[in-house]
Protein backbone atom coordinates (compact mmCIF):
# COMPACT_ATOMS: atom_id res chain seq x y z
CA UNK A 1 0.00 0.00 0.00
CA UNK A 2 1.17 3.87 -0.53
CA UNK A 3 0.00 6.10 1.05
CA UNK A 4 0.37 10.22 0.36
CA UNK A 5 -0.18 13.11 2.59
CA UNK A 6 -0.05 11.40 6.22
CA UNK A 7 0.86 12.83 9.38
CA UNK A 8 3.91 11.47 8.95
CA UNK A 9 4.93 12.14 5.80
CA UNK A 10 3.81 16.06 6.29
CA UNK A 11 5.42 16.35 9.98
CA UNK A 12 8.63 14.83 7.82
CA UNK A 13 9.62 17.00 5.60
CA UNK A 14 9.70 19.64 8.71
CA UNK A 15 11.39 17.55 10.59
CA UNK A 16 14.26 17.54 7.21
CA UNK A 17 14.09 21.19 7.62
CA UNK A 18 15.43 21.19 11.37
CA UNK A 19 18.67 23.47 11.89
CA UNK A 20 18.14 25.08 8.52
CA UNK A 21 16.60 29.20 7.72
CA UNK A 22 13.48 29.70 5.55
CA UNK A 23 13.65 32.78 3.80
CA UNK A 24 11.01 35.18 2.56
CA UNK A 25 11.75 36.02 -1.50
CA UNK A 26 9.45 37.82 -3.71
CA UNK A 27 11.55 36.76 -7.15
CA UNK A 28 13.07 34.09 -8.70
CA UNK A 29 16.30 35.85 -8.69
CA UNK A 30 15.57 36.32 -4.98
CA UNK A 31 15.17 32.55 -4.38
CA UNK A 32 17.84 32.01 -6.13
CA UNK A 33 20.43 34.10 -3.82
CA UNK A 34 18.47 32.10 -0.73
CA UNK A 35 19.10 28.95 -2.12
CA UNK A 36 22.89 29.85 -3.01
CA UNK A 37 22.98 30.88 0.66
CA UNK A 38 22.22 27.29 1.93
CA UNK A 39 18.18 27.92 2.76
CA UNK A 40 16.38 25.03 3.67
CA UNK A 41 13.35 26.56 1.81
CA UNK A 42 11.98 29.72 0.12
CA UNK A 43 8.72 31.37 0.90
CA UNK A 44 7.26 32.69 -1.88
CA UNK A 45 5.38 36.46 -1.49
CA UNK A 46 4.04 39.21 -3.69
CA UNK A 47 5.87 41.79 -1.01
CA UNK A 48 7.55 40.93 2.00
CA UNK A 49 5.97 41.45 5.33
CA UNK A 50 7.75 44.66 6.38
CA UNK A 51 6.24 46.13 2.57
CA UNK A 52 2.78 44.70 3.42
CA UNK A 53 2.69 46.83 6.85
CA UNK A 54 4.43 49.80 5.14
CA UNK A 55 1.60 49.94 2.40
CA UNK A 56 -1.41 48.85 4.23
CA UNK A 57 -4.42 47.70 2.58
CA UNK A 58 -5.64 44.01 1.81
CA UNK A 59 -2.68 41.56 1.93
CA UNK A 60 -3.28 38.27 -0.46
CA UNK A 61 -2.18 35.21 -1.16
CA UNK A 62 0.18 35.67 -4.63
CA UNK A 63 -0.22 35.75 -8.00
CA UNK A 64 0.01 31.95 -8.97
CA UNK A 65 2.57 33.22 -11.78
CA UNK A 66 4.83 34.62 -9.11
CA UNK A 67 5.12 31.76 -7.13
CA UNK A 68 5.14 29.14 -9.94
CA UNK A 69 8.51 31.09 -11.23
CA UNK A 70 10.06 30.86 -7.55
CA UNK A 71 9.13 27.30 -7.87
CA UNK A 72 10.97 26.71 -11.15
CA UNK A 73 14.14 28.63 -10.27
CA UNK A 74 15.10 26.33 -7.44
CA UNK A 75 15.39 22.76 -6.25
CA UNK A 76 14.78 23.52 -2.28
CA UNK A 77 11.43 23.36 -1.01
CA UNK A 78 8.64 26.27 -1.80
CA UNK A 79 6.32 27.47 0.74
CA UNK A 80 3.84 30.07 0.01
CA UNK A 81 1.11 31.81 2.29
CA UNK A 82 -2.38 32.19 2.63
CA UNK A 83 -4.61 34.38 4.57
CA UNK A 84 -5.94 32.38 8.08
CA UNK A 85 -9.16 30.77 7.36
CA UNK A 86 -8.91 31.28 3.26
CA UNK A 87 -9.66 27.80 2.39
CA UNK A 88 -9.62 28.15 -1.58
CA UNK A 89 -6.70 29.84 -1.55
CA UNK A 90 -5.19 26.91 0.20
CA UNK A 91 -6.47 24.76 -2.74
CA UNK A 92 -5.04 26.94 -5.38
CA UNK A 93 -1.59 26.26 -3.55
CA UNK A 94 -1.97 22.53 -3.33
CA UNK A 95 -3.08 22.77 -7.30
CA UNK A 96 0.17 24.43 -7.45
CA UNK A 97 1.86 21.90 -5.40
CA UNK A 98 3.47 23.77 -3.67
CA UNK A 99 5.51 21.99 -0.38
CA UNK A 100 4.07 24.04 2.40
CA UNK A 101 1.45 26.44 3.19
CA UNK A 102 1.65 28.89 5.89
CA UNK A 103 -1.77 30.04 7.09
CA UNK A 104 -0.35 33.46 8.50
CA UNK A 105 -1.21 36.59 10.30
CA UNK A 106 1.14 37.94 7.72
CA UNK A 107 -1.72 38.55 5.35
CA UNK A 108 -5.30 40.00 6.02
CA UNK A 109 -7.30 37.40 7.45
CA UNK A 110 -10.14 36.25 5.63
CA UNK A 111 -12.41 34.58 8.17
CA UNK A 112 -12.93 36.26 11.52
CA UNK A 113 -13.86 32.79 13.69
CA UNK A 114 -12.21 29.69 11.99
CA UNK A 115 -8.61 28.74 10.70
CA UNK A 116 -8.18 26.20 8.09
CA UNK A 117 -9.62 22.65 8.35
CA UNK A 118 -5.49 21.41 7.88
CA UNK A 119 -6.64 17.78 7.50
CA UNK A 120 -8.31 18.04 4.16
CA UNK A 121 -5.17 18.65 2.52
CA UNK A 122 -2.22 16.54 1.04
CA UNK A 123 0.20 19.56 1.57
CA UNK A 124 1.09 20.13 4.85
CA UNK A 125 0.70 23.71 6.99
CA UNK A 126 2.76 25.64 8.91
CA UNK A 127 0.62 28.19 11.80
CA UNK A 128 2.34 31.04 13.50
CA UNK A 129 1.30 30.75 17.70
CA UNK A 130 2.54 32.89 20.36
CA UNK A 131 1.24 30.54 23.27
CA UNK A 132 1.03 27.05 24.17
CA UNK A 133 -2.13 27.00 23.51
CA UNK A 134 -2.81 28.18 20.22
CA UNK A 135 0.22 26.15 18.96
CA UNK A 136 -2.43 22.84 20.04
CA UNK A 137 -5.20 23.96 18.47
CA UNK A 138 -3.36 24.47 15.43
CA UNK A 139 -1.99 21.14 15.09
CA UNK A 140 -5.64 20.04 16.31
CA UNK A 141 -6.55 21.42 12.97
CA UNK A 142 -3.83 20.02 11.48
CA UNK A 143 -0.96 21.77 10.95
CA UNK A 144 2.04 19.82 10.70
CA UNK A 145 4.99 22.37 11.96
CA UNK A 146 4.88 25.60 14.25
CA UNK A 147 6.51 28.92 14.37
CA UNK A 148 6.38 31.93 16.64
CA UNK A 149 4.69 34.32 15.43
CA UNK A 150 6.33 37.12 16.86
CA UNK A 151 6.23 40.52 14.96
CA UNK A 152 6.52 40.34 11.69
CA UNK A 153 8.71 42.75 9.43
CA UNK A 154 10.04 44.51 12.01
CA UNK A 155 13.09 43.48 12.56
CA UNK A 156 12.70 43.24 15.94
CA UNK A 157 13.20 40.15 17.91
CA UNK A 158 11.46 40.97 21.59
CA UNK A 159 8.68 39.14 20.14
CA UNK A 160 9.70 35.86 18.60
CA UNK A 161 11.53 35.92 22.32
CA UNK A 162 8.34 36.23 24.15
CA UNK A 163 6.44 33.72 22.07
CA UNK A 164 9.21 31.35 22.34
CA UNK A 165 9.53 31.81 26.38
CA UNK A 166 6.14 31.71 26.82
CA UNK A 167 5.83 28.23 24.88
CA UNK A 168 8.42 26.58 27.02
CA UNK A 169 7.23 27.97 30.25
CA UNK A 170 4.12 26.40 29.32
CA UNK A 171 5.75 23.03 27.86
CA UNK A 172 7.60 22.89 31.24
CA UNK A 173 4.32 22.73 33.55
CA UNK A 174 2.30 20.50 31.28
CA UNK A 175 5.71 18.14 31.57
CA UNK A 176 6.00 18.46 35.36
CA UNK A 177 1.75 18.17 36.24
CA UNK A 178 0.48 15.53 37.61
CA UNK A 179 -2.08 13.24 35.68
CA UNK A 180 -4.81 15.12 37.42
CA UNK A 181 -3.47 18.65 36.81
CA UNK A 182 -3.56 17.71 33.01
CA UNK A 183 -6.96 18.69 32.48
CA UNK A 184 -7.15 21.87 34.18
CA UNK A 185 -4.26 22.92 32.09
CA UNK A 186 -6.32 22.17 28.65
CA UNK A 187 -8.91 24.39 30.22
CA UNK A 188 -6.41 27.21 31.16
CA UNK A 189 -4.32 26.96 28.41
CA UNK A 190 -7.20 26.12 25.78
CA UNK A 191 -5.48 23.56 24.56
CA UNK A 192 -6.74 20.55 23.05
CA UNK A 193 -6.24 17.44 26.19
CA UNK A 194 -5.08 14.84 23.54
CA UNK A 195 -2.33 17.50 22.24
CA UNK A 196 -1.04 17.96 25.79
CA UNK A 197 -1.26 14.05 26.21
CA UNK A 198 0.77 13.64 23.12
CA UNK A 199 3.44 16.49 24.41
CA UNK A 200 3.86 14.32 27.77
CA UNK A 201 4.43 11.11 25.65
CA UNK A 202 6.92 12.77 23.86
CA UNK A 203 8.32 15.71 25.95
CA UNK A 204 8.29 18.31 23.75
CA UNK A 205 5.70 20.00 21.09
CA UNK A 206 4.91 17.10 18.74
CA UNK A 207 5.78 18.96 15.71
CA UNK A 208 8.31 20.84 14.20
CA UNK A 209 8.89 24.75 16.29
CA UNK A 210 10.62 27.17 14.22
CA UNK A 211 11.13 31.28 15.55
CA UNK A 212 9.82 33.78 13.19
CA UNK A 213 8.67 37.42 13.43
CA UNK A 214 11.70 40.02 13.40
CA UNK A 215 14.55 37.74 13.50
CA UNK A 216 17.03 40.35 11.29
CA UNK A 217 20.88 39.31 12.29
CA UNK A 218 22.94 35.85 13.15
CA UNK A 219 22.65 36.31 16.81
CA UNK A 220 18.96 37.17 16.26
CA UNK A 221 18.80 33.16 14.72
CA UNK A 222 21.70 31.91 17.25
CA UNK A 223 19.48 33.32 20.35
CA UNK A 224 15.99 31.75 19.17
CA UNK A 225 17.55 28.10 18.56
CA UNK A 226 19.35 28.59 22.41
CA UNK A 227 15.87 28.86 23.00
CA UNK A 228 15.15 25.75 21.85
CA UNK A 229 13.24 26.52 18.24
CA UNK A 230 14.18 23.82 15.81
CA UNK A 231 14.97 26.84 12.57
CA UNK A 232 14.14 30.17 11.80
CA UNK A 233 12.53 31.92 8.89
CA UNK A 234 13.56 35.37 8.49
CA UNK A 235 11.22 37.15 6.36
CA UNK A 236 12.22 41.09 5.92
CA UNK A 237 15.53 40.80 7.40
CA UNK A 238 17.47 39.70 4.51
CA UNK A 239 16.22 41.25 1.41
CA UNK A 240 15.62 44.70 3.50
CA UNK A 241 19.53 44.88 4.53
CA UNK A 242 22.04 46.24 2.37
CA UNK A 243 23.61 42.77 1.77
CA UNK A 244 21.82 40.10 1.55
CA UNK A 245 23.48 37.42 -0.02
CA UNK A 246 26.33 37.81 2.27
CA UNK A 247 23.63 38.20 5.23
CA UNK A 248 21.67 35.33 4.54
CA UNK A 249 24.73 33.07 4.39
CA UNK A 250 25.63 34.54 8.03
CA UNK A 251 22.05 33.71 9.50
CA UNK A 252 22.75 30.09 7.72
CA UNK A 253 26.28 29.36 9.59
CA UNK A 254 24.74 31.39 12.55
CA UNK A 255 21.77 28.35 12.76
CA UNK A 256 24.07 25.79 12.44
CA UNK A 257 26.95 26.81 14.62
CA UNK A 258 24.18 28.74 17.46
CA UNK A 259 26.34 27.27 20.11
CA UNK A 260 29.61 28.62 18.86
CA UNK A 261 30.29 31.83 20.41
CA UNK A 262 33.83 32.21 19.12
CA UNK A 263 32.52 30.85 15.26
CA UNK A 264 29.15 33.41 16.00
CA UNK A 265 31.46 36.12 16.38
CA UNK A 266 33.21 35.85 12.90
CA UNK A 267 29.96 34.79 11.10
CA UNK A 268 28.27 38.38 11.91
CA UNK A 269 31.30 40.61 11.31
CA UNK A 270 30.88 42.97 7.91
CA UNK A 271 27.24 42.38 6.90
CA UNK A 272 26.78 45.74 6.29
CA UNK A 273 23.24 47.07 7.40
CA UNK A 274 20.11 45.54 9.28
CA UNK A 275 16.58 46.36 8.07
CA UNK A 276 15.64 49.46 10.47
CA UNK A 277 14.05 48.08 12.98
CA UNK A 278 10.56 49.34 14.41
CA UNK A 279 9.69 49.72 18.40
CA UNK A 280 6.77 47.22 19.09
CA UNK A 281 5.50 49.87 21.36
CA UNK A 282 4.99 52.44 18.61
CA UNK A 283 2.80 50.36 16.43
CA UNK A 284 -0.79 51.06 16.97
CA UNK A 285 -2.57 48.10 18.39
CA UNK A 286 -4.90 47.63 14.86
CA UNK A 287 -1.86 47.00 12.75
CA UNK A 288 -0.26 44.35 15.17
CA UNK A 289 0.14 41.05 13.14
CA UNK A 290 0.29 38.50 15.76
CA UNK A 291 -3.24 39.04 17.50
CA UNK A 292 -4.66 38.09 14.32
CA UNK B 1 31.53 2.02 20.02
CA UNK B 2 30.49 5.39 18.89
CA UNK B 3 28.48 6.56 15.76
CA UNK B 4 29.01 10.01 14.35
CA UNK B 5 25.74 11.78 12.87
CA UNK B 6 26.32 14.84 10.88
CA UNK B 7 24.65 17.77 12.43
CA UNK B 8 24.72 20.63 10.27
CA UNK B 9 20.83 20.53 9.49
CA UNK B 10 18.09 17.83 8.94
CA UNK B 11 16.77 14.77 10.93
CA UNK B 12 19.64 14.21 13.29
CA UNK B 13 17.26 13.51 16.27
CA UNK B 14 15.45 10.94 14.75
CA UNK B 15 18.62 8.94 13.67
CA UNK B 16 19.94 9.81 17.57
CA UNK B 17 16.78 8.06 18.53
CA UNK B 18 16.99 4.85 16.49
CA UNK B 19 21.03 4.43 17.21
CA UNK B 20 20.14 4.31 20.74
CA UNK B 21 17.22 2.05 21.09
CA UNK B 22 20.04 -0.09 19.54
CA UNK B 23 22.15 0.69 22.24
CA UNK B 24 24.27 3.17 20.54
CA UNK B 25 26.33 5.63 21.70
CA UNK B 26 25.93 9.18 19.41
CA UNK B 27 27.82 11.93 18.81
CA UNK B 28 26.78 15.31 16.79
CA UNK B 29 29.10 15.88 14.52
CA UNK B 30 29.47 20.29 13.35
CA UNK B 31 33.49 20.26 13.25
CA UNK B 32 36.22 18.41 11.94
CA UNK B 33 37.28 17.63 15.24
CA UNK B 34 34.27 15.62 16.34
CA UNK B 35 35.33 13.16 14.00
CA UNK B 36 37.76 11.62 16.21
CA UNK B 37 37.29 8.32 17.00
CA UNK B 38 34.22 7.23 15.61
CA UNK B 39 33.23 4.00 14.21
CA UNK B 40 30.65 5.56 11.83
CA UNK B 41 28.56 8.53 10.82
CA UNK B 42 25.11 9.19 9.36
CA UNK B 43 24.39 11.41 7.16
CA UNK B 44 20.77 12.45 7.68
CA UNK B 45 17.69 13.30 5.84
CA UNK B 46 17.82 17.52 5.37
CA UNK B 47 18.22 19.66 2.20
CA UNK B 48 21.84 18.52 0.38
CA UNK B 49 22.09 22.09 -1.17
CA UNK B 50 22.07 23.64 2.36
CA UNK B 51 24.08 20.75 4.21
CA UNK B 52 26.55 20.97 0.71
CA UNK B 53 27.28 24.61 1.49
CA UNK B 54 27.73 24.01 4.99
CA UNK B 55 30.24 21.16 5.32
CA UNK B 56 32.56 22.54 3.80
CA UNK B 57 36.30 23.17 4.27
CA UNK B 58 38.02 20.63 6.53
CA UNK B 59 34.90 19.30 7.58
CA UNK B 60 34.72 18.39 3.69
CA UNK B 61 37.82 17.43 2.94
CA UNK B 62 38.05 14.96 5.76
CA UNK B 63 34.38 13.22 4.87
CA UNK B 64 35.64 12.79 1.70
CA UNK B 65 38.57 11.45 2.63
CA UNK B 66 37.05 8.92 4.76
CA UNK B 67 34.19 8.50 2.21
CA UNK B 68 36.83 7.07 0.05
CA UNK B 69 38.72 5.09 2.29
CA UNK B 70 36.40 2.42 3.41
CA UNK B 71 34.40 4.69 6.54
CA UNK B 72 31.59 3.31 7.64
CA UNK B 73 29.00 6.04 5.66
CA UNK B 74 25.38 5.91 6.20
CA UNK B 75 23.01 8.35 3.97
CA UNK B 76 19.52 8.58 4.20
CA UNK B 77 17.77 11.11 1.17
CA UNK B 78 19.95 13.94 1.21
CA UNK B 79 23.05 12.02 3.02
CA UNK B 80 22.61 9.64 0.12
CA UNK B 81 23.15 12.66 -2.12
CA UNK B 82 26.07 13.84 -0.69
CA UNK B 83 27.86 10.01 -1.06
CA UNK B 84 26.69 9.19 -4.62
CA UNK B 85 29.66 10.06 -7.42
CA UNK B 86 27.15 11.70 -9.54
CA UNK B 87 23.86 13.60 -9.45
CA UNK B 88 21.40 14.67 -11.76
CA UNK B 89 23.54 13.72 -14.22
CA UNK B 90 27.12 15.74 -13.42
CA UNK B 91 29.62 14.23 -11.88
CA UNK B 92 30.88 16.67 -9.41
CA UNK B 93 30.17 14.60 -6.55
CA UNK B 94 29.46 16.51 -2.57
CA UNK B 95 31.84 14.40 -1.05
CA UNK B 96 31.30 11.23 -3.52
CA UNK B 97 32.78 7.80 -2.88
CA UNK B 98 29.84 5.83 -3.95
CA UNK B 99 29.71 4.66 -7.32
CA UNK B 100 25.66 5.43 -8.03
CA UNK B 101 23.93 8.30 -9.88
CA UNK B 102 21.09 9.77 -7.99
CA UNK B 103 18.49 12.04 -9.61
CA UNK B 104 17.31 14.75 -6.58
CA UNK B 105 13.61 15.24 -6.00
CA UNK B 106 12.72 12.21 -8.10
CA UNK B 107 9.40 11.36 -6.44
CA UNK B 108 7.99 14.75 -7.06
CA UNK B 109 7.31 17.92 -5.03
CA UNK B 110 5.78 17.16 -1.24
CA UNK B 111 2.57 16.54 -2.21
CA UNK B 112 3.72 13.27 -3.84
CA UNK B 113 5.67 12.16 -0.67
CA UNK B 114 4.42 9.05 0.75
CA UNK B 115 4.68 6.01 3.02
CA UNK B 116 4.91 2.25 2.28
CA UNK B 117 6.90 -1.14 2.90
CA UNK B 118 9.38 -2.42 1.16
CA UNK B 119 11.20 -5.88 0.54
CA UNK B 120 15.02 -5.34 1.70
CA UNK B 121 17.05 -8.02 1.32
CA UNK B 122 18.74 -9.33 4.38
CA UNK B 123 16.10 -7.45 6.41
CA UNK B 124 12.61 -8.37 5.85
CA UNK B 125 9.60 -8.02 3.05
CA UNK B 126 8.07 -5.54 5.48
CA UNK B 127 10.47 -2.28 6.42
CA UNK B 128 8.19 0.52 6.74
CA UNK B 129 9.75 3.42 4.69
CA UNK B 130 8.67 7.22 4.16
CA UNK B 131 9.41 8.70 1.03
CA UNK B 132 10.05 12.74 1.04
CA UNK B 133 10.91 14.63 -1.82
CA UNK B 134 13.18 11.73 -2.20
CA UNK B 135 16.04 11.11 -4.70
CA UNK B 136 16.43 7.92 -6.76
CA UNK B 137 19.39 5.87 -7.71
CA UNK B 138 19.42 5.66 -11.52
CA UNK B 139 22.33 3.86 -11.96
CA UNK B 140 24.81 1.76 -9.73
CA UNK B 141 28.14 0.63 -10.63
CA UNK B 142 29.61 -3.28 -10.54
CA UNK B 143 30.32 -2.88 -6.81
CA UNK B 144 27.19 -1.72 -5.59
CA UNK B 145 24.81 -4.07 -4.72
CA UNK B 146 21.23 -3.07 -4.55
CA UNK B 147 18.82 -4.01 -1.05
CA UNK B 148 15.48 -2.64 -1.87
CA UNK B 149 13.56 -1.12 -4.84
CA UNK B 150 10.14 0.46 -5.36
CA UNK B 151 8.65 0.42 -8.87
CA UNK B 152 11.74 -1.05 -10.44
CA UNK B 153 13.89 1.87 -9.25
CA UNK B 154 16.57 0.99 -6.67
CA UNK B 155 16.06 3.06 -2.81
CA UNK B 156 18.33 1.68 -1.11
CA UNK B 157 22.09 0.32 -2.06
CA UNK B 158 25.37 -0.68 -0.58
CA UNK B 159 28.76 -0.88 -1.44
CA UNK B 160 31.69 -1.79 0.95
CA UNK B 161 31.09 0.14 4.18
CA UNK B 162 28.97 2.71 2.57
CA UNK B 163 25.19 2.21 3.05
CA UNK B 164 22.43 4.27 1.39
CA UNK B 165 18.44 5.42 1.02
CA UNK B 166 16.20 7.33 -0.67
CA UNK B 167 13.47 6.84 1.96
CA UNK B 168 13.74 7.71 5.89
CA UNK B 169 14.14 4.45 8.37
CA UNK B 170 15.00 7.47 11.11
CA UNK B 171 10.86 8.27 10.86
CA UNK B 172 9.69 5.08 12.04
CA UNK B 173 10.24 2.64 14.81
CA UNK B 174 11.56 0.34 12.79
CA UNK B 175 15.64 -0.21 13.66
CA UNK B 176 16.54 -2.75 11.55
CA UNK B 177 17.82 -0.66 8.72
CA UNK B 178 19.87 1.12 11.63
CA UNK B 179 21.12 -2.33 13.16
CA UNK B 180 22.60 -2.97 9.67
CA UNK B 181 24.63 -0.14 9.38
CA UNK B 182 25.65 -0.86 13.43
CA UNK B 183 26.72 -4.46 12.27
CA UNK B 184 28.61 -2.80 9.45
CA UNK B 185 30.35 -0.45 11.59
CA UNK B 186 31.13 -3.05 14.38
CA UNK B 187 32.35 -5.41 11.92
CA UNK B 188 34.81 -2.66 10.26
CA UNK B 189 35.97 -1.57 13.74
CA UNK B 190 36.79 -5.50 14.51
CA UNK B 191 38.65 -6.09 11.39
CA UNK B 192 40.26 -3.28 12.03
CA UNK B 193 41.61 -4.06 15.73
CA UNK B 194 42.76 -7.55 14.14
CA UNK B 195 44.66 -5.62 11.57
CA UNK B 196 46.33 -3.63 13.73
CA UNK B 197 47.38 -6.39 16.29
CA UNK B 198 49.12 -8.36 12.91
CA UNK B 199 51.15 -5.22 12.34
CA UNK B 200 51.77 -4.93 16.29
CA UNK B 201 53.04 -8.56 16.03
CA UNK B 202 55.07 -8.37 12.91
CA UNK B 203 56.78 -5.36 14.63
Amino acid sequence: MVETGTLRVKSGLAEMLKGGVIMDVTTAEQARIAEEAGAVAVMALERVPADIRAQGGVARMADPTKISEIMESVTIPVMAKVRIGHFVEAQILQALEVDYIDESEVLTPADPTYHINKWAFAVPFVCGARNLGEACRRIAEGAAMIRTKGEPGTGNVIEAVRHMRLMNEQIRRVLNAEEEEVVSLSKEFGAPLYVLRAIRDKGRLPMVNFAAGGIATPADAAMMMQLGCDGVFVGSGIFKSTDPAKRAQAIVQATTHFMDAARLAVISRDLGEAMEGMIIEEIPPHEMMQTR
Amino acid sequence: MIIGILDLQGAVREHRTSLERLGVAVRAVKDVSDLDGLSGIVFPGGESTAMQRLAAGSLRDRLRELAHNGFPMFGTCAGMILLANTVDGKATPHLGGMDIAVARNASGRQVHSFETTLAVKGIGPDVPAVFIRAPYIVRIGPDVDALAEYNETIVMARQGQLLVASFHPELTEDVRIHRMFVDIARQHRHQNEIQQKQEATQL
